[in-house]
């Protein structure tokens, strides 16, 4: 049985060598002297504080994070709506809406980038509608492609869920606006949350459909990475992944405490 | 008596020098106001699309080019950036022009002018074109100069490293080298890896004759094996670390190379190479164009244009610029190439549609695998995808008719 256990063990870690090796190389050189990443020169911050002083990147991120946050709340939100719609339709209904629903998942983004911006520059040259390639299309595309995530992780919260909590909320005097954000919102809460930061992440990370939908007021960070390309990657990059990923981790970590400590919480009142 | 008189004159000669002083922008930090408060509390603003890491961002002291550009003239600046030529064309096509400053390279801008994408220049308020040198003006690719103010330029050459290669380098040939298997990178854009073949075979760089692009493609094929990567920036991991000893580049990165490794040197090869200019220009349908010219002329200014080309680490067109720089960086024969080389070189054109089309093809093929492509690949996998679904589906279906207890 132990020896069950190294092995496992050996396991996990090679999996997290693999996983996290990368990012380690990338924190390290961020506080490299030199710029490149091939040598080692000796310690320094000063791309750190070179970042807070490139107002180009830090524009680029922050564009990155209102088209995350505001992209990802619109989408939770219709994603929900559009979830609950799919459940009580009929069988046929419901399958057919859910395949069309995968197929922007399934296909690749660059057709979802292409179409998207055909689409915004048809609206604006034979439609009539003034919408210019900026913030509001990377948050419209941005909406669009993470809708189907927020809808594929509420869906299966409410077929768990049991109907009738629902007709009963309705037996005992709610009307059936109180019951659904009463029952239904808090039983399929999980789903919503889940969904709500899939649709952050992959928002954060895309580069194929901002690539194609954003303009010159609203570079995202990515672009702004991929830009530097025929130079090099300037090192304050390096310091701005390091900063995210040590937020994103003290936020991973705070999130798992206190969900352990609740569990312990509810342990205890369970035992009393 | 006389003595007064003279010192009217001198006071009045002193007179009138201090507006014309004003005028006389750059040095000192004084700009004509009049010129470049037009737009003053306006709300103006202008879209630069620029190359990444291709300004003066303020590192180190040095200037921050937008920066001074918004506080002078109260324009806001949105700047963004691009990697290559091609995306800027894409951007453009696909888009609509929502830019009003754009800095493509000359073989993009000659291809622009052709499609009637740019707009034509109003050079009377560009004042300070008058710094970019005579040998830089109606360059080929704009040739009654219209539509462009060069920014920068370059030559290519090989980089190469001394300790492994001991021999002198002056031939493209080297990269052909079998006794370097292994250790050499090439470009991984289609124009810069055909250019310096082609070159290699006594061909012009725009050459439209589809025998020589065919041969090129050979001698790239030929070349494949011997071949690390086919790279762009990575160059600078690569030959800085060593991973890598002999690769074609731009001038101007090597010199940024060489400060960290000093094994490294550059060579312009005797069968002559490409010379590069990248330049500013106006798109066509620009909203905000005398904004832009205001910028374009910013640019121009010789502290800007000197910050500017130091920070870049190209060499400048601007002559007023170059003569800013420090004599050690005016002297050097990699940024600055004497004249006899610089004759030698040869700068890209835009290409017919169909050559560019072949070029394409042709790349695709040096890059692809010895296998061809076999076009029945997709219908097939179209086949076998669906079919494995139906199957999926029908055991499903079967198996659920076998559980069921009706």
């Amino acid at each position: 049985m132990k020896r069950h256990k190294g092995l496992s063990r050996l396991y996990t870690g090679a999996i997290m060598v693999f996983l996290y090796l990368p990012i380690l190389v990338l924190i390290v050189f961020s506080f490299n002297r030199n710029k490149s990443r091939g040598a080692w020169t000796g310690f320094t911050f000063d791309w750190y504080l070179k970042l807070f002083h490139n107002d180009a990147i830090l524009s680029a991120f922050g564009n990155t994070l209102i088209v995350a946050v505001v992209s990802s709340v619109f989408a939770t939100l219709i994603g929900t709506a559009a979830a609950i719609g799919i459940y009580s339709m009929n069988k046929w209904m419901g399958r057919a809406v859910r395949t069309l629903t995968y197929i922007p998942i399934m296909s690749p983004e660059i057709i979802m980038g292409v179409s998207l911006m055909m689409l915004f520059v048809l609206m604006r040259t034979k439609m009539g509608v003034p919408i210019q390639m900026g913030l509001l299309t990377l948050i419209l595309s941005h909406i669009t492609f993470n809708i189907p995530f927020v809808i594929f992780n509420v869906l299966p919260k409410l077929r768990q869920m049991d109907k009738n909590t629902y007709d009963a909320a309705l037996d005992l005097g709610c009307n059936p606006f109180q019951a659904f954000y009463k029952v239904v919102i808090p039983e399929i809460m999980p789903g919503i949350m889940a969904g709500f930061l899939m649709a952050v992440t992959y928002s954060l990370d895309d580069f194929v459909i901002s690539y194609f939908t954003s303009g010159p007021t609203s570079q995202t960070l990515p672009i702004a990475i991929w830009g530097q390309l025929r130079r090099r990657v300037s090192p304050e990059m390096n310091a701005l992944s390091t900063i995210i990923f040590v937020v994103v981790l003290l936020a991973l970590l705070l999130g798992n405490l206190s969900s352990i400590q609740k569990e312990r919480r509810e342990r205890k009142a369970v035992r009393i | 008596m006389k003595r007064k008189k003279l010192l009217c004159a001198l006071a009045a000669c002193l007179l009138a020098l201090i507006p014309f002083n004003a005028f006389a922008a750059g040095e000192d930090g004084e700009y004509d106001m009049a010129y470049y408060g037009q737009f003053a509390g306006q709300n103006a603003s202008i879209n630069v699309f620029n190359w990444g890491e291709y300004i003066s961002d303020g590192s180190d002291g040095a200037l921050d080019v937008n920066k001074a550009f918004e506080e002078l003239t109260g324009i806001k600046v949105n700047y963004s950036t691009f990697a290559t030529n091609e995306e800027l064309y894409s951007k453009l096509k696909g888009g609509g022009a929502q830019y009003d400053v754009i800095i493509p390279s000359d073989y993009m801008i000659a291809r622009m002018i052709a499609e009637d994408m740019l707009e034509e220049l109003d050079f009377e308020s560009i004042p300070a074109f008058e710094n970019i040198d005579e040998q830089y003006r109606n360059p080929e690719y704009d040739p009654e100069n219209r539509y462009s103010v060069p920014y920068t330029w370059g030559t290519v050459g090989i980089i190469y490293n001394i300790g492994t290669v001991e021999e002198p380098v002056d031939s493209w040939s080297i990269l052909w080298d079998e006794q370097y298997r292994g250790d050499i990178l090439m470009f991984s854009n289609s124009r810069d890896a055909f250019g310096l073949t082609q070159k290699l075979l006594g061909y012009s760089l725009n050459t439209e004759d589809h025998d020589e692009l065919r041969a090129a493609c050979e001698k790239l094929k030929d070349q494949k094996p011997l071949v690390q990567a086919y790279v762009m920036d990575e160059i600078f991991d690569k030959m800085l670390s060593g991973e890598a000893a002999i690769a074609p580049y731009y001038a101007g990165d090597y010199l940024i190379m060489a400060e960290d490794n000093e094994d490294l040197r550059f060579s312009i090869p005797k069968e002559g190479t490409n010379l590069f200019v990248d330049a500013v220009c106006i798109p066509k349908g620009a909203a905000h164009k005398a904004a832009a010219e205001l910028y374009i002329n910013f640019l121009c200014e010789p502290r800007v244009a000197a910050d500017n080309i130091e920070y870049i680490g190209y060499s400048t067109p601007n002559k007023a610029a170059f003569e800013l720089l420090d004599e050690e960086v005016q002297n050097d024969p990699v940024c600055y190439p004497p004249p006899e080389v610089l004759e030698n070189t040869e700068p890209f054109l835009a290409l017919s549609p169909e050559t560019s089309l072949l070029l394409d093809s042709l790349w695709t093929e040096v890059l692809s695998t010895d296998k061809g492509y076999n076009k029945w690949i997709m219908p097939v996998f179209v086949v076998v995808a669906v079919g494995f679904s139906i199957g999926i589906n029908l055991a499903r279906r079967y198996r659920k008719k076998k559980d069921s207890p009706y």
